[in-house]
């Protein structure tokens, strides 16, 4: 079986804090990760892996030349091989243009049977490119999955709704994309991260894609951002102190009375 | 466009890679360099004090977009019952609609098998227009059978905007369905906007952009459409100028839906439906619901929510307490989602519930703007906490600095003598 992963390398968004006073963001020492629910989606895949060893895993992203940290990670947790899309005339594309180019990518690396994705990046939160890829490439797709089985060609899936789930058949080949719900990813092992350390990885540009090149980047992008601006912090509040825990509840309670709160 | 760097101009001082949040900006031999991972958020700009960092305007292509008219709205629904959200959309479009002109109708789209009995409800909450799709192989949602019947409807009749809730249903179809009209797709929005008077004013009460190219007096029809991104770091307003539709799924909960007028009729419109089984290449199997009680989060009116600072799972035993207490439902930090302390249902922030209670309690939650994005118009803020210095302690209406586990249960204790 093959298996294509797609994921991506984002800022990790939980480290980011705002400056409360000037509104700015302070970034300053957050590192880069391997996007959450595509952890999920490559862990799925080495499942697989697992129970049919002759599964071949590629991880195919698209970014900037650093983004190879991340894939070696990816390939030290057990995926085959890495391939990076990597082009100024890629840069700046939307969910619309970025599906492109990962067809391009896909259709390069061949012939395969599930697509796995994240659900969504965390820089982001769009959740489109999964689906975009889908319908691009013309083939079916389940989001929001958070149980898998396989047979043959024919699998059988959770799709979590928001009150639910519903289960779904389909055959391959297909694109799915995982919630953190579907399992738990792995860490790197040492043989691994040796294996990592020896593969060269795949950097290809638009040209080795034969992408469409009024289709992807910055300008073939259907949406733009119009504006980019930060919330106004809000005014501070009222700090409750006291003598002991007793004291400061009972200052808590009588602020929150007086000001017909509670 | 694109963002270029004057050579000249750049004297390597490193304060455009501090501001920018993308990563896309390197410095090669103590220039700026912008890289692929550029959004053109344009956030450089001002953060450059020698004027190096520009952006190049390219002229706009004409493209014949007049064939596009009215406001179309996906009302989904599921088993003959219209999700709280199909209803937000339905009213925010009946005021986009009117921001665009009177030629301008807000219309329904209604897919599904045997719905023609919910029409009279989407006249009630504000349609002037019911496009229906029905079909037996549409009773349930499929991505394959959806998409073939709104992509023919929408090619046939043109719409000018189409927005979906943004529900796991909305944005699993939107995508594939912007993908196959190609044209752009904006997600999660929290605001969309015509006027730009509306959206000025919004600007300058909200938030800190520069609005000194806006002009109040714009006939610009643009759907402007306002989303947090980088995880509610940033708030982002992104246009869809050179295509039709401009499409859009909206976040639950932010968006109003109109007074129902059971008295208001509009106009009901058959759509012819081709669609075969072999069509849809997804089988439901069966569809199931959540057997335990639903954390209604978006609804309650007090919310009480752990963070990391509660150590580890059996903090949440507390937490619990104390919103059994207060007659609140619990929540969670994504830290200690992320942690398994929690289930994720009762995650709030950006990539969890948001919420609007009358009262938040934030206990042992820093504040990742994440989270933030998620609660920060509650009406009450008490955040308990050791870091006085923590971003949740500056929003907090009440800030007290101790130990939560102190803390809390004296709230228990003194709670019912309020």
């Amino acid at each position: 079986m093959k298996i294509i992963v797609c994921v991506k390398q984002v800022p990790d968004t939980n480290e980011v804090r705002i400056d409360p006073v000037k509104g700015t963001l302070i970034r300053d020492g957050v590192p880069s990760i391997l996007n959450h629910d595509d952890a999920n989606a490559l862990e799925e895949a080495l499942k697989i892996k697992e129970a049919y060893p002759e599964t071949h895993i590629t991880v195919l992203t698209m970014g900037p030349p650093q983004a190879q940290d991340m894939l070696r990670e990816c390939m030290a947790m057990g995926a085959d091989d890495a391939v990076l899309l990597s082009d100024r005339a890629l840069g700046g594309s939307d969910t619309w243009a970025t599906s492109n180019a990962l067809a391009a990518g896909v259709a390069k690396i061949g012939e395969f049977d599930i697509i796995f994705a994240g659900r969504q990046a965390i820089d982001g939160d769009t959740a489109q490119v999964g689906p975009q890829l889908a319908e691009k490439l013309g083939i079916p797709q389940v989001t929001y999955v958070k149980e898998f089985s396989i047979k043959g060609n024919e699998i059988i899936v959770k799709r979590a709704l928001e009150n639910g789930y519903e289960r779904i058949q389909l055959r391959t080949p297909c694109l799915l994309t995982a919630i953190k719900e579907l399992n738990s990813p792995r860490y790197m092992s040492v043989a691994g991260v040796y294996k990592a350390c020896n593969t060269k990885i795949a950097v290809w540009n638009a040209e080795d894609i034969k992408v469409d090149q009024t289709k992807v980047g910055l300008e073939a992008s259907p949406t733009n951002v119009y504006k980019s601006f930060t919330p106004k912090p809000k005014g501070k509040g009222v700090t409750i102190a006291g003598d002991s825990p007793k004291t400061v509840v009972e200052n808590l309670m009588h602020a929150l009375t007086a000001k017909h709160i509670v | 466009m694109a963002i270029n760097v004057i050579k000249e101009k750049c004297k390597g001082c490193n304060l455009c890679l501090k501001a920018c949040p993308f990563n896309a900006i390197d410095m090669v031999d103590k220039i700026a360099v912008i890289n692929s991972s550029c959004t053109v958020c344009n956030l450089c700009i001002p953060a450059c004090p020698f004027d190096a960092i520009e952006k190049d305007e390219v002229e706009e292509k004409e493209v014949d977009l007049s064939a596009y008219k009215d406001v179309w709205i996906f009302t989904e629904q599921r088993e003959g019952k219209f999700i709280n959200v199909a209803l937000e959309i339905l009213g925010e479009g009946y005021k986009l609609s009117r921001e665009i002109g009177p030629y301008c109708k807000v219309c329904a789209l209604l897919v599904g098998s045997e719905v023609e009995v919910l029409v009279d409800e989407l006249f009630a909450y504000g349609a002037d227009k019911v496009y229906v799709i029905d079909n037996p192989l549409l009773k349930n949602f499929t991505t394959d059978g959806y998409t073939k019947v709104m992509v023919e409807a929408i090619t046939k009749y043109k719409p000018e905007i189409v927005l979906f809730g943004a529900t796991h249903i909305g944005r699993d179809i939107a995508p594939r369905i912007a993908a196959r009209l190609d044209t752009g797709l904006t997600a999660d929005c929290t605001r969309l906007d015509i006027s730009t008077a509306n959206y000025i004013n919004y600007l300058e009460t909200n938030t800190t952009a520069d609005i000194s190219n806006l002009d109040k007096n714009s006939d610009d029809k643009n759907l402007k459409q306002t989303r947090p991104a980088f995880g509610g770091n940033l708030m982002a307003t992104i246009v869809c100028t050179k295509k039709r539709p401009q499409m859009s799924t909206v976040r639950p909960g932010v968006m109003d839906k109109r007074e129902k007028n059971t008295s208001l009729k509009g106009e009901k419109i058959v759509v012819e439906c081709k669609l075969e089984a072999n069509y849809i290449r997804t089988k439901i199997m069966e569809i199931v619901k959540a057997a335990k009680e639903l954390v209604s989060l978006t609804d309650a009116d007090i919310v009480v929510s752990g963070g990391r600072g509660l150590g580890d799972k059996a903090g949440f035993e507390l937490i619990t307490k104390l919103a059994e207490k207060v007659g609140g439902v619990v929540g969670a930090s994504r830290a200690s989602v992320d942690s398994g302390w929690i289930d994720h249902s009762h995650q709030v922030g950006q990539t969890g519930t948001t919420v609007k209670p009358k009262i938040y309690f934030a206990c042992g939650i820093s504040g990742a703007i994440q989270h933030l994005a998620g609660m920060q118009t509650s009406n009450i803020i008490i955040a308990i906490n050791k870091d006085e210095e923590a971003p949740m302690m500056q929003l907090a209406d009440y800030a007290i600095c101790g130990d939560l586990f102190k803390i809390i249960p004296e709230i228990i204790e003194q709670w019912d003598k309020s």
